[in-house]
Order: structure tokens, then C-alpha cells, then sequence
């Protein structure tokens, strides 16, 4: 397989009231273990269930209440491990988080401190065609998610619900490799985009089914390039950690605002002080939550309940054997086997059913760049103006590729085809029938066509002679020609029996 | 006739049962009556007649139709630390109060699909933690043992286990051990009380202390009945991620009595500074017992086990402070009544300053501390590895072809009640010097009533047994007590 070629990008800087200044930005993803069951409990993980109804007696951390591991969970952390290229430790083990909070009835969260399931990997994260950004990934981490609390309900109580609690999270943690909001979002989408291939988390933001913590520090240009050479982070800024964002455009607003807070306290002589921070979409800004100072110290320990998880590297090239085709692959091979542009095989591959659906429509049509075109510009197109998903088309992809092989073989031309797919898009049926039934097929046949041209040319000697002085004038003839065969003739045909008559 | 009933042990009661010579209803009703008669030992803390009776009678039919198992109708007390079902679960404990559990922990579930009958919960130290079970919040239970008119403690956590067994108000108990908690108990008491492999018993549905060193295992009349007992006891269970997959044997067809050609170890470091005489001599008459018995008798040494007591009281409230933190009077037990503008935080406080005993709260605050940053290391990871060295000690020895080894269970007869409440707390830790080592190391252990005190009190032996075999480590104990030949019981004042 052929890797694309490709340049960093550039950092953003932001032009301080003194001087430059670049960000460096780290993420921390909570991505939602896509599984019908819980890390430990065996409940269900229905979203938009009855408040408390899908809670065990192990979610609600009744007394002598024990977790068991999941291994469908831990099957798709692997997963996901081994589509970011990372190391996967065949001893990983489980630590207690310990907090206070009504929504964790354990008073702990159960997760991976110490030693994680999933070690160094990578991303590469596409800007634009031959821009991209390689992030490393620290490590990805498995552990429980928790539960809801509800203020709003009541004025003078609080409810809980429960049904998320011991939901399994990946925690999938990059090096501060990220260096400007749009980095960021193109990094989650990435990421998104990765595990939407794995089907090991589908990504839903909304949902809160995929959130990031973002790490941003500013720093002098060139302290960054220093901090690369030695992994040395006293070369950069004090960072602050702006919590739980689920919306990509948050997610930039947010670092900007932070990055241009930072700037200003540093400029005016201040300095960053660590902390974590929430976003307010409402204002645009961002504040403090709490600092180091009042950090929950959570005194993480090893879980005694769970033994070291311990699996074979057998099972683990099984789940290797058994990844799908990556986006980064997918989008090289798009480009080498179908000759398509970057940019085209980027929008090809955002999604697997989109990809999918390209294939079948080159598999039975054969022209890739043309399949490209009708996918994207057409289809795409119609859809998104019904807000409808690929899932949705009403045209299938033996239909569209019956439509491109009616252009490739002139039986229609550009414009018919555009009529036909809008047929075929509202009404259905085949394009070849359709095309057969309705007329719409061009003339190719020269006889008709110079019959046409003579017919015009007899009847409009002034402009015949008006066109020997200026040839531009052969397009009114075959502006003719097509009106008069009702589009059908074969523009290319026309051309060259007008130019031929016309002695041009 | 039906006050002797409670006096016999399982294995006889399961004999005439199957004989057709007693009915379970008869047995239990002799059980309940014990224990109606014996409030003032306060080791029933919730009575069951009703279901004892049902369950005597579904036993009754079963023994009828014959093929029963050993522990069909006999009626057994349960430590309130089990959650049983629709039955009151507190682990002794104020902020569990009303706690009625949805389930059956493993353990008791097998207990009673085996056919035992289950009489009440038994009185215990508050959440396990305690040598002497005064933190109970029931009060403590009292050791039918006496000198005198002094009131003694039975010994702790499992307290009322113990004091039931020894008063005959069952034939049975289940028991849980931390650090010394089944085994310090019976040899308070004068009873026998192994504490299996970590691993052998589920842990499932019992409430957590100190989840890397709890295990349950059976206290009972002697050893034959504690083999019959632990058979039932324990078994893989799924739902417990650290529960062993082995198959159980029959612990009863090992006890043969014969113990030639084993070799039994001394540990030289298990002579504390300033241990009674009598401990001392009760040892030693047990290594002549064990040689007389055909066994060999070497001098060992587990060099770590001065560091086992401090190790142990980081780990275990470190693991405490941890496991207690879900009794936040969110959802079940008690929940502090607040004041006005009362936040969450004050929620916590009240109901946790309410419900938890100054022991408890001296262990969870112990625990909290041990595993905050920047003591971790000094702490907690540092009575981690000394962990692993007294593991390795013990690994040592069973590689040199030790069978097993003999230690006093106790460095005391049981003490008197209210004496230690004035005393700095590690005196009251001082109790499981004998016994921690062996939670640490994950290893079986016993406790066999082997002589009387100058008082007229009960004294224990200890046997560590090789992981995985409690079988070999039963025989031995059977050995011991056919040459102790103890018999002593206290004389009913109660």
C-alpha cells in the first residue's frame, strides 16, 4: 500500500499586544465503549432508557457487590489500540479513582492508572490535501464511566440517574502534539472518524458519547521545536485543562478564548496558574473550576477486586487479523486504484457506508473519477438538501452506476443524465429502461443529425454566410440542432457535422 | 432431650438425620429455643425462626426422599457481614441500619441449596473490624467462657459466630476472616475455625472490609464439622473475579489422622518478647503432639514477620477506606437528617460521622491517609512489598518440604471485656500478630482448641497449610486434636 505523502502544517500563532505566541495542545478523549453491556456489571447500556432502569446491584454498589471484566469491552479497547498502531500490554490492570460524588456509588471509579491496556500509538490527523499532522497517543485507557446528576428537577433536591454508571470508556490520552484549535477539531474528527471504522465507539457527540478534555499552554515560537528534541516540558507554558466538551466547535472556541486569556495574563506580567476549567458556550470564555490547590487528590490504588488483566498475544493478532480497512488506507487506495484527487478520496472515505457505497458504484461502472463526481456532487448533494444519510439514498448503487454507464457510453449526455438521476432519485426505476421508455437517448446517429443541420442551414442562409465571416457564430447552428432534436443529439457529433457543413 | 439437641455436632446430627432418628424441625426447634434462652450472650443479632422453620421443613422432605447432602436441616447461624436475602444485612453497622439485601451472597446461597437451615445473624465488630467485638453497634456479643463473674470478650471480628458455636445455640457458623478473625475467635472460645485459601470461598454478596485479605470460612464444634462445613462453603463462582477455579474435594474423606512422614515447621520468629508462659508451653506441647503423630519437627525461620502486623494495618484500611466510601446515605442505610441549607457535603459528613464507630472511622481516616499522595510510597507501596516478602518467606519454607506449620493462635486467652477501651488501639492490633501473616499471604490457616489456661480458658493452635490444600491442612489439624483431645465446654451461666 502507498502512503500519501504529506507536510506538517503550520502552527497557529497568535499575535500578542508584544509578540508571537503558538499553542501546544494536548487531548484526553472519553470515548463510549460501543457494547450492549457494561465494564463490570452486565447491564444494559440503552441510552435514552427510563431514569435508574438499567442498574445492577454492582452499578449501585450495593454492599459485597463485585465487578467482573467484560471482555467484549476489553476486545474493543484492542481494537481500537491496534487501529491507532499502538503497543497493546498483555498485563494491564485496574485502579480505584476515589472520589465523593452522588453519581458514583462506589466512591471510586475503577481505571487504569498505573498500568494501561493500550501504550503508544498514532494519528495522523488530515488538514488539507498533503497537510497533515502526526499526534502521538500516550496511552488508552479502559474504565468506568458515571452516573447523572439532575439539578433542575426540584428547588430543593437533586436526583440521580444511574443508568450510565459503569458504562466502559476508552480514555485515549495524545501527547501535546495538537497546535491550534483547528487542530484540535480535526483531531477529534480524526479520531472520531477512526473509530467509527473499528465500530468500537460510533461517536456520538451529542450524546455525550464521545467528550474531550483539551490541555492548552502557550508558549514563545521555538520553545515548542526545544521541547521536541529533549521531551522536556519545562520548555513549554503551564497548561490549563478545559473539561468534557462534546461539540468540535466548542472545542475551538474554546482553546481560542483560553489561548488569548493566557496571552494576556503573560503579556500583562501575570503567570498561568494549572488548573482545570470548564467552557461556557453561553459567553464564550472559559473558567476556572478548580486549581491544583483544591485538586481532588483521589488516591488511586489497585483495584483488590480485579485480578491483573492478563491476555494472549493469540487473541490479540486475532482482533488484528480482523480490523477493517483505516481511513488513512482507504483513502491512499482510493487514489492510487481509482486516480481520484486527495481532496475526493477525503470526502469518499469521511464514513464507511459512504466508501462502501462509492465501491459498489465503481464495481458495476468501472470509471472511478466519474463515479467520484456523481457520488459527491450529485448525490451527496440531493441528499443533503433532504438532510437525508447515504442509509437513506433512494438511489442505489447499481442505479447510479446505470446512469454513469449511460454517459460513458454517450447513449445520454451531461445534462440527461442530470434529468435522469432526477427521475430516478424521485421516481425510481431503472436508467436504462427510463431512458428507453421516455426518449431521452442521444442522437449519435450522424445521418439524423446532418439531416438536422442541413434543414437549419437552408433555412437561415444569412446567418450561414454571417458565420463563414465569424466561426464563433457555429454555436447558434448547434444551439439549433439541439433544440430541434430536444437535446438528445450528441453535443460532440453536432459540433463537428456544423463546423463540416459550414465549411469552417 | 431438646436441650442436648443443639449440643450435637453437624456430623452426628447429619448421621441421625438421614437415619431418620431426628427431624430438622426438631433440631431447629432446639436451636431457637437455645438461642431464645441465651439473650444474654447477645450473639443473635436478628433472629429467623420463621425461615428456619420453612427451611427445616423443605429439609425434612428432602432428607425423606433420601440422597440429601451432608448439611440437609442443620441449622447454622450466619455472621451479619453475609447479605442475605430479605433478611437484615448490617455488618454490625449503624449506617446499614434497615438494610434488607435484594440477594443471597454465594456463600450462604450454597449453604442453603445444600439444605441448612438459618437460624439469624450473628454479632460481629462493626464492618469486621475489631479483635473483641465491642465496635458492634448492636453491643458485643459475650464468650459463654468465664472466669468467674468476669464478663470476656469472644474474641473478634466474628464474635457472635464463635460465642454461638461455643454456647451450643447452633451447630454451626459462618465466619469471615480479615486478619484473625475467624481463627482468634475459636481459640477464644474453645472451637475450631479455618480461614481457607484467598480465593476458596467467593466473596460475592459478603460486605467488604479489606477485599485482598477477606476470605469466609466455617467456625465449628471441631474439625471433622469444619471440613463438612468449608466443602459447602466454598467453589468457583464467576462473579467473583479473584474466586480460585479448582474443584473442591471432599475435606471430610481426607481426615485420616495420619500425619507420618510430614514435616511440620516452627518459626522461630512467631517467639514474641514478653508471650506468656502458658502460650509458649501450649506450643510446645502441640509440636510434641504433631511428633508423637508421626510427623518430623523442623525450626523455621519467616524472617518478615515482624513487619506483617504494620503492613497489614496500612493495606487494610487503606483497602477500608476505600470500600466504606459507597455508605454515603445516597441510596440505602441511614442518611444523616439535615438542617437547613444543608449541601451534599454536609449530607456526607453528618450520615458518615452518624452511622460509622470510632474504630471504623479510625481505620478509614488510617486508610485515607496511607493512600494520599505523597505517603503513598511511604506507605501503602512499601507494605506492598513486604507483603510479597512474607508471601515469599512462606513460599520458602513450603519449597524446603514443609507440610505445615504450627504457631500459637492467639498471644492471650481471651481478655476481658471493656479492659482494652482505655488502651492505645495497637494493643488491640497486637491481637492478630499470630494471624495477619497468613492473610497476607493468601495462605490457609486453623485454629484448634489444644488446652486450658491456668484460669480454666481456652487456648489455640494455629496450622498454615500450603495454598490449595486445606485438605492435607485439615488431616493434620484432626491429628492434633485427636492428641489434645479437648473437650472442655463452659458451664452454662447464661
Amino acid at each position: 500500500m502507498l502512503d500519501l505523502s504529506y507536510e506538517p502544517p503550520k502552527p497557529k500563532v497568535i499575535a500578542g499586544a508584544k509578540h508571537d505566541w503558538e499553542l501546544v495542545i494536548g487531548m484526553e478523549v472519553h470515548a463510549q465503549v460501543a457494547s450492549q453491556a457494561k465494564l463490570f456489571s452486565g447491564a444494559s447500556t440503552r441510552f435514552g432508557a427510563e431514569p435508574n432502569s438499567n442498574v445492577s446491584f454492582v452499578d449501585a454498589a450495593m454492599p459485597g457487590m463485585l465487578p467482573v471484566i467484560n471482555e467484549f469491552c476489553i476486545e474493543q479497547a484492542v481494537r481500537t489500540g491496534l487501529g491507532l498502531k499502538a503497543q497493546i500490554n498483555l498485563v494491564s490492570a485496574f485502579d480505584r479513582k476515589n472520589y465523593f460524588y452522588p453519581d458514583l456509588p462506589q466512591g471510586y471509579q475503577i481505571s487504569q492508572l498505573y498500568h494501561p491496556l493500550v501504550g503508544e500509538g498514532e494519528i495522523l490527523v488530515d488538514m488539507e490535501p498533503g497537510i497533515a499532522r502526526l499526534v502521538r497517543i500516550e496511552r488508552i485507557h479502559v474504565e468506568q464511566d458515571a452516573g447523572k446528576s439532575i439539578h433542575d428537577m426540584d428547588p430543593a433536591m437533586s436526583f440521580v440517574d444511574l443508568n450510565r454508571t459503569g458504562v466502559a470508556l476508552m480514555e485515549i490520552v495524545s501527547r501535546p502534539d495538537i497546535r491550534g484549535p483547528e487542530e484540535a477539531a480535526a483531531y477529534v474528527t480524526k479520531l472520531r472518524q477512526i473509530l467509527r471504522y473499528l465500530c468500537t465507539c460510533d461517536g456520538n457527540m451529542q450524546n455525550g458519547n464521545l467528550r474531550a478534555d483539551v490541555n492548552v499552554s502557550v508558549c514563545r515560537p521555538g520553545q515548542y521545536e526545544k521541547y521536541q528534541e529533549t521531551q522536556d516540558f519545562s520548555h513549554l507554558g503551564t497548561r490549563c485543562e478545559i473539561k468534557n466538551m462534546n461539540s468540535m466547535r466548542f472545542i475551538q472556541a474554546a482553546i481560542d478564548y483560553e489561548a488569548r486569556r493566557q496571552i494576556a495574563l503573560l503579556e500583562g506580567g501575570g503567570s498561568v496558574v494549572q488548573e482545570t476549567r470548564l467552557y461556557d458556550p453561553d459567553k464564550g470564555e472559559t473558567r476556572s473550576m478548580r486549581s491544583k490547590e483544591e485538586a481532588h487528590d483521589y488516591r488511586y490504588f489497585p483495584c483488590p477486586d480485579l485480578l491483573p488483566l492478563e491476555i494472549e498475544q493469540g487473541w490479540v493478532d486475532d482482533i488484528a487479523a480482523s480490523l477493517p480497512e483505516l481511513p488513512d488506507e482507504k483513502k491512499a487506495r482510493f487514489v492510487t486504484e481509482f486516480g481520484l484527487s486527495e481532496y475526493d478520496a477525503n470526502v469518499l472515505t469521511a464514513e464507511t457506508v459512504n466508501a462502501a457505497y462509492f465501491e459498489s458504484v465503481v464495481r458495476e461502472a468501472g470509471d472511478g473519477k466519474l463515479a467520484a463526481n456523481w457520488v459527491i456532487n450529485e448525490l451527496f448533494g440531493r441528499l443533503k438538501k433532504e438532510d437525508h444519510g447515504i442509509d437513506e439514498s433512494p438511489v442505489t448503487p447499481a442505479q447510479l452506476a446505470g446512469i454513469i454507464r449511460l454517459i460513458k457510453s454517450d447513449a445520454i449526455s451531461g445534462k440527461i443524465a442530470k434529468d435522469l438521476f432526477e427521475i430516478v432519485y424521485t421516481e425510481g426505476g431503472d436508467p436504462e429502461v427510463i431512458v428507453e421508455e421516455r426518449g431521452m437517448k442521444q442522437v449519435t446517429d450522424t445521418g439524423a443529425i446532418e439531416t438536422a443541420v442541413d434543414e437549419i442551414i437552408a433555412a437561415n442562409p444569412a446567418q450561414v454566410e454571417k458565420a463563414k465571416q465569424n466561426p464563433k457564430l457555429a454555436g447558434w447552428f448547434v444551439g439549433q440542432v439541439m433544440k430541434a432534436t430536444g437535446g438528445k443529439a450528441n453535443p460532440k457529433a453536432v459540433n463537428q457535422i456544423v463546423s463540416a457543413k459550414l465549411g469552417l | 432431650m431438646m436441650t442436648e439437641l443443639p449440643k450435637l455436632k453437624i456430623a452426628e446430627a447429619r448421621d441421625a438425620l438421614r437415619k431418620g432418628e431426628l427431624t430438622s424441625a426438631e433440631l431447629t426447634e432446639a436451636c431457637l429455643n437455645a438461642i431464645e434462652g441465651a439473650g444474654a450472650l447477645n450473639a443473635f443479632v436478628h433472629k429467623t425462626p420463621q425461615i428456619a422453620q420453612e427451611q427445616a421443613a423443605a429439609a425434612d422432605d428432602r432428607l425423606k426422599a433420601g440422597g440429601a447432602p451432608d448439611l440437609c436441616g442443620i441449622p447454622l447461624g450466619i455472621k451479619d457481614l453475609f447479605c442475605t436475602k430479605g433478611v437484615a444485612s448490617q455488618a454490625a453497622s449503624r449506617i446499614l441500619e434497615g438494610f434488607r439485601p435484594e440477594y443471597e451472597s454465594t456463600v450462604t446461597r450454597q449453604l442453603f441449596d445444600a439444605g441448612a437451615v438459618m437460624l439469624g445473624k450473628l454479632n460481629m465488630d462493626e464492618f469486621a473490624m475489631g479483635s473483641s467485638n465491642e465496635t458492634s453497634t448492636y453491643g458485643n456479643a459475650v464468650n459463654p467462657w468465664k472466669v468467674d463473674d468476669r464478663q470476656l470478650t469472644p474474641g473478634g471480628s466474628s464474635g457472635g459466630s464463635a460465642a454461638a458455636v461455643a454456647a451450643d445455640l447452633c451447630l454451626g457458623a459462618t465466619g469471615t476472616d480479615t486478619g484473625g478473625s475467624i481463627r482468634q475467635p475459636a481459640a477464644f472460645t474453645g472451637i475450631t475455625g479455618i480461614k481457607p485459601t484467598y480465593g476458596r470461598c467467593s466473596r460475592w454478596g459478603i460486605v467488604a472490609f479489606a477485599s485482598s485479605l477477606d476470605q469466609a470460612g466455617p467456625m465449628a464444634k471441631d474439625v471433622r464439622d469444619a471440613a463438612i462445613l468449608l466443602r459447602a462453603m466454598c467453589g468457583h463462582d464467576p462473579m467473583d473475579s479473584t474466586s480460585a477455579d479448582l474443584a473442591v474435594p471432599d475435606f471430610e474423606a481426607m481426615l485420616t489422622g495420619d500425619i507420618k512422614g510430614k514435616t511440620i515447621g516452627i518459626p522461630r520468629e512467631y517467639r514474641m518478647d514478653g508471650m506468656p508462659d502458658e502460650i509458649d508451653a501450649l506450643w510446645t506441647r502441640g509440636r510434641e503432639m504433631l511428633q508423637d503423630a508421626g510427623a518430623k519437627i523442623v525450626d523455621i525461620s519467616l524472617p518478615h514477620t515482624k513487619y506483617a502486623l504494620p503492613a497489614y494495618y496500612v493495606i487494610a484500611p487503606a483497602e477500608a477506606s476505600s470500600n466504606l466510601a459507597r455508605y454515603d446515605g445516597v441510596r440505602y442505610g441511614h442518611r444523616a437528617k439535615l438542617s437547613q441549607g444543608d449541601g451534599i457535603v454536609e449530607m456526607y459528613e453528618k450520615t458518615r460521622a452518624e452511622g460509622f464507630g470510632e474504630e471504623v472511622k479510625r481505620r478509614v481516616m488510617v486508610g485515607t491517609y496511607v493512600l494520599s499522595a505523597g505517603f503513598y510510597d511511604a506507605y501503602y507501596n512499601r507494605a506492598r512489598k513486604v507483603r510479597t516478602l512474607i508471601k515469599k518467606d512462606f513460599e520458602d519454607a513450603f519449597d524446603a518440604g514443609i507440610d505445615a506449620i504450627l504457631t500459637p493462635a492467639t498471644p492471650s486467652a481471651a481478655f476481658g471485656l471493656g479492659e482494652m477501651t482505655e488502651a492505645d488501639p495497637v494493643a488491640m492490633y497486637l491481637n492478630d500478630v499470630f494471624t495477619v501473616t497468613v492473610n497476607l499471604a493468601g495462605l490457609p490457616g486453623i485454629s484448634v482448641p489444644a488446652g486450658l489456661d491456668k484460669q480454666g480458658l481456652p487456648l489455640g493452635l494455629q496450622l498454615i497449610g500450603r495454598p490449595w490444600d486445606e485438605g492435607d491442612l485439615l488431616n493434620t489439624a484432626y491429628a492434633l486434636e485427636r492428641s489434645a483431645g479437648f473437650v472442655a465446654k463452659p458451664s452454662k451461666w447464661w
